[in-house]
C-alpha cells in the first residue's frame, strides 16, 4: 500500500468543550487502567480520538487491545485514570451509556443474522414503525429505502436489501455492520479486528470503508494486529503490548517499517534471529524470516485477554 | 493498493445482480416447495376419485386441515423462532380438559372454564419458555418433560375428578349453547357447511403473517431463531420473543382444545399423544426450518392442507388408509430436503 496517497495531518478537530468553548478531543484516554484481581490487564493507556481521524491500536494477542475497547465500549470500567468524551469525564456502567453517547462498537462477529435481509438487519433492534397500539406495523419501504441510501453512502451498491446478509462477503457485511453503526448515530466507531478474518482483498475492501466513515466525519478506533492494514488509514497509532502502551505516534513521526518493528519487539526479533542462525539457517533466510515475523501475527487468529 | 473514493452510484443497473422473474422470486419463498407439493397432490386426488373435487367433501378436507393448521401457525411461529414444542398435542386436551371438569366440578357457566383454559393454556406456554430461558436446556427437553407431566395430569386428574377416563358431559350447563356456537359451529357458504375453525385457521394465519412480515416482533421472531446472540447484540429482547411463541402455541392449543370440547361434550383424557408430530410436520412441510429463522405462517397452513388432503383423499380415492402413514414420512422427507437445499443455497456466500 502506498501511503503518500493519503495526505492528511492528525489535528484537533471543530469540537468545542460544551463549557469553556475550547476545542477538545472526541474522546480521550489519560493513564487509564484495569485490573482483573491482582492482574495487570491494562495500565497506563494514554490516546485520543477526533472527529475524522481514525486511531489504530495495534497489538499482537493478549496485548490488552480487547480490554481497552470493552473499557471504551463500556462493557468494563477502568480502574485507574481518566477516560474523557467531548472533555467531559465520563464512567460507562453498560454499552448502552457508551452507546447513549455515541460510541458503536462493530465486533468482529458483527451481531448480524444470516438468513435475514440486509434490511431486516440493518434495523434489527431499532425498527421503525408507524400506528399506533397493536396495529403498529413496521415501516418496510422506508426502511429499505434509508439501507439502500446509507449503504450506497458507504460505497456499496446493492440491488437487492431483499437478499440474505448471508449472502454478502465478509467485507461487505463489515460494511453494513459499520454502516449500521454510523446510520444510528455513531460518532465514535470502534472496529474491532475487522480484517483479522479477511482475505487481502476484502480486507482491502474493508480498509475503504474505514476511510469512508472517517470522511463522514466519525472518530474511527481501529483495532488489528497488522501494522499493513493499520499504517495506510491510521492518523495515530497506539501500541500495546501485554497490557503496556510501549508508544503512541502521531502518523508523520513513524514510518511503516519502525511500527512492524515495534509491533513485532525489535530486539525479540533479533534474539529469533540469532537463534535461528545457530541452528543452521541461512543469512538471507534469517532475515526473510525477519520480515515474516512481523507478519505472522496477521494470520494468527484473535484471542480475548 | 490505492485507496479511491467512492464511485458514485450509477443509474446503470448493477451487473452483479442478475435479473429475476417474478417465477424465481416466487421460488425464493420459503413456502413455494408445499405449495408445489399442494397443487400435485390436489391434481393427483381430484384424478384419482371423482368425489375429491365436491364442494362437500372440500369442506371436510378444510375441516380436517384446520384442525392440524390451527395448531400450525402456533407451531411455525415457534419454530421460525428457533424452538419446538413436543407438549402441543396433550396441552390441546389439557385446555379442554379443563374448561370441562372446572365448569363441571363447581358447576359454573362454561363460559368460566373456558376462561380458566385460555389462563392455564397460556400459563403451560409461559412455563415451557421461562424453564428454556432459565435453564438452557434445549426445547426438545423441557417440553418433552411438560409433554409426560401433561399426559399424566390429563389421566390422573379426569380420573380423580370425573371418576372416569374421559371428561363428564357438560352439555346440559350454562352457557353450551353459546360456547358451541362460538367454538365449533357451522356457517352455510353456497349450500356448504364449513366449519368455523376453518374460519379460525384463516384468521390466526393472517394475523400471524401479518405479525411475522410487517411489525417488529416479527423481525424478532426471525432473529432469535436466525441467531440469538447476534439478536441480543442490537437490543433484541430475546428472551420475552422466546415466552411470547411458546405462549402463543398456547392461544392456539386452547383455540383447538375449545373446539374439541364444544364439537361434542366430553373429552378423552388420553387423546392428543402424538398429534405434536403432526402439527410439527406440517410447518415442516410447508417451510419452516426445524433449527429456526427462516419459514412463513402461510407455509405451515399450506403444510396443514396438505396433511388434509392426504388424510381425506386417501378415504375419498377408497384406498386402504394403511398407507396414509408412509405417506406422511415421504412428504416429510421430501420437504426437509427441499428446505435444506433451500438454506444451503441462502447461506451461500
Amino acid at each position: 500500500m502506498n501511503a503518500k496517497e493519503i495526505d492528511q495531518q492528525t489535528l484537533l478537530q471543530n469540537e468545542k468543550d460544551p463549557l469553556t468553548h475550547t476545542p477538545v478531543h472526541l474522546l480521550s484516554l489519560d493513564g487509564v487502567a484495569k485490573h482483573y484481581g491482582n492482574i495487570i490487564a491494562l495500565s497506563d493507556v494514554t490516546m485520543a480520538v477526533d472527529n475524522g481521524r481514525v486511531t489504530c491500536v495495534l497489538g499482537d494477542n493478549g496485548a490488552g487491545k480487547s480490554t481497552l475497547i470493552k473499557i471504551i465500549a463500556g462493557l468494563h470500567q477502568h480502574d485507574a485514570g481518566i477516560l474523557k468524551v467531548m472533555g467531559e469525564e465520563r464512567k460507562f456502567s453498560s454499552p448502552r451509556d457508551a452507546l447513549d453517547v455515541g460510541i458503536a462498537t462493530v465486533y468482529q462477529d458483527l451481531a448480524v443474522v444470516p438468513l435475514m435481509p440486509i434490511w431486516r438487519n440493518f434495523f434489527l433492534g431499532s425498527e421503525l414503525t408507524s400506528g399506533f397500539g397493536p396495529f403498529k406495523s413496521m415501516d418496510v419501504e422506508k426502511m429499505k429505502e434509508i439501507t439502500l441510501k446509507e449503504l450506497a453512502a458507504m460505497g456499496i451498491d446493492l440491488r437487492d436489501v431483499e437478499q440474505p446478509i448471508g449472502q454478502l462477503s465478509g467485507g461487505e457485511r463489515q460494511c453494513v455492520a459499520i454502516a449500521r453503526a454510523v446510520y444510528f448515530g455513531a460518532k465514535v466507531l470502534i472496529l474491532d479486528e475487522p480484517t483479522a478474518a479477511l482475505g487481502v482483498k476484502q480486507s482491502g475492501v474493508v480498509l475503504r470503508y474505514i476511510l469512508q466513515a472517517r470522511d463522514r466525519g466519525l472518530g474511527v478506533i481501529f483495532i488489528t494486529h497488522n501494522p499493513h492494514h493499520a499504517f495506510p488509514v491510521g492518523d495515530r497509532f497506539l501500541l500495546l503490548k501485554r497490557g503496556k502502551s510501549i508508544g503512541y505516534y502521531d502518523k508523520k513521526d513513524i514510518t511503516l517499517d519502525e511500527l512492524t518493528a515495534q509491533m513485532a519487539g525489535g530486539a525479540e526479533l533479533a534474539e529469533l534471529a540469532h537463534e535461528l542462525e545457530q541452528l543452521g539457517g541461512h543469512g538471507d533466510v534469517v532475515k526473510e524470516v525477519q520480515s515474516e515475523v512481523a507478519d505472522v501475527s496477521q494470520t494468527t487468529g484473535k484471542t480475548y485477554e | 493498493m490505492t485507496i479511491t473514493q467512492t464511485k458514485t452510484k450509477s443509474p446503470a443497473p448493477d451487473e452483479r445482480v442478475a435479473k429475476r422473474s417474478p417465477f424465481q422470486k416466487l421460488l425464493g419463498r420459503p413456502e413455494v416447495g408445499a405449495l408445489v407439493g399442494a397443487i400435485v397432490l390436489f391434481i393427483f386426488f381430484a384424478l384419482v376419485s371423482p368425489t375429491f373435487t365436491q364442494p362437500g367433501a372440500l369442506a371436510t378436507i378444510l375441516y380436517g386441515s384446520s384442525t392440524i393448521g390451527i395448531m400450525a401457525v402456533g407451531v411455525s411461529l415457534l419454530m421460525i423462532g428457533g424452538e419446538f414444542d413436543l407438549s402441543t398435542g396433550v396441552a390441546v386436551i389439557t385446555s379442554a380438559l379443563t374448561a370441562s371438569l372446572f365448569s363441571w366440578y363447581f358447576t359454573t357457566n362454561v363460559w368460566v372454564g373456558v376462561a380458566l383454559a385460555l389462563v392455564v393454556s397460556l400459563s403451560i406456554g409461559f412455563i415451557n419458555g421461562w424453564i428454556l430461558i432459565k435453564t438452557k436446556l434445549p426445547s426438545f427437553i423441557v417440553t418433552l418433560a411438560t409433554f409426560l407431566m401433561l399426559t399424566g395430569l390429563n389421566l390422573g386428574l379426569t380420573r380423580l375428578i370425573g371418576g372416569s377416563v374421559s371428561s363428564p358431559s357438560i352439555s346440559n350447563m350454562d352457557g353450551f349453547a353459546s360456547a358451541r356456537a362460538v367454538f365449533a359451529s357451522s356457517v352455510n357458504i353456497g349450500g356448504v357447511d364449513i366449519k368455523i375453525t376453518v374460519f379460525y385457521w384463516f384468521a390466526l394465519v393472517a394475523v400471524a403473517t401479518w405479525v411475522l412480515m410487517r411489525t417488529r416482533v416479527g423481525n424478532w421472531i426471525f432473529a432469535v431463531g436466525g441467531d440469538a446472540n447476534a439478536a441480543r447484540a442490537v437490543g433484541v429482547p430475546v428472551k420475552a420473543t422466546k415466552i411470547g411463541l411458546f405462549m402463543a402455541v398456547g392461544f392456539c392449543a386452547w383455540v383447538l382444545g375449545m373446539h374439541n370440547l364444544f364439537a361434542f361434550d366430553t373429552v378423552q383424557s388420553g387423546e392428543g399423544v402424538g398429534n405434536e408430530f403432526l402439527y410439527i410436520i406440517a410447518a415442516v412441510i410447508g417451510g419452516c426450518l426445524l433449527t429456526g429463522g427462516y419459514g412463513s405462517a402461510i407455509g405451515g397452513a399450506i403444510g396443514a392442507f396438505i396433511f388434509g388432503m392426504a388424510n381425506k383423499g386417501i378415504v375419498y380415492a377408497q384406498w386402504n388408509p394403511d398407507w396414509f402413514k408412509f405417506f406422511l414420512g415421504l412428504m416429510l422427507l421430501l420437504a426437509t430436503i427441499v428446505n435444506l437445499i433451500v438454506k444451503r443455497r441462502a447461506e451461500l456466500k
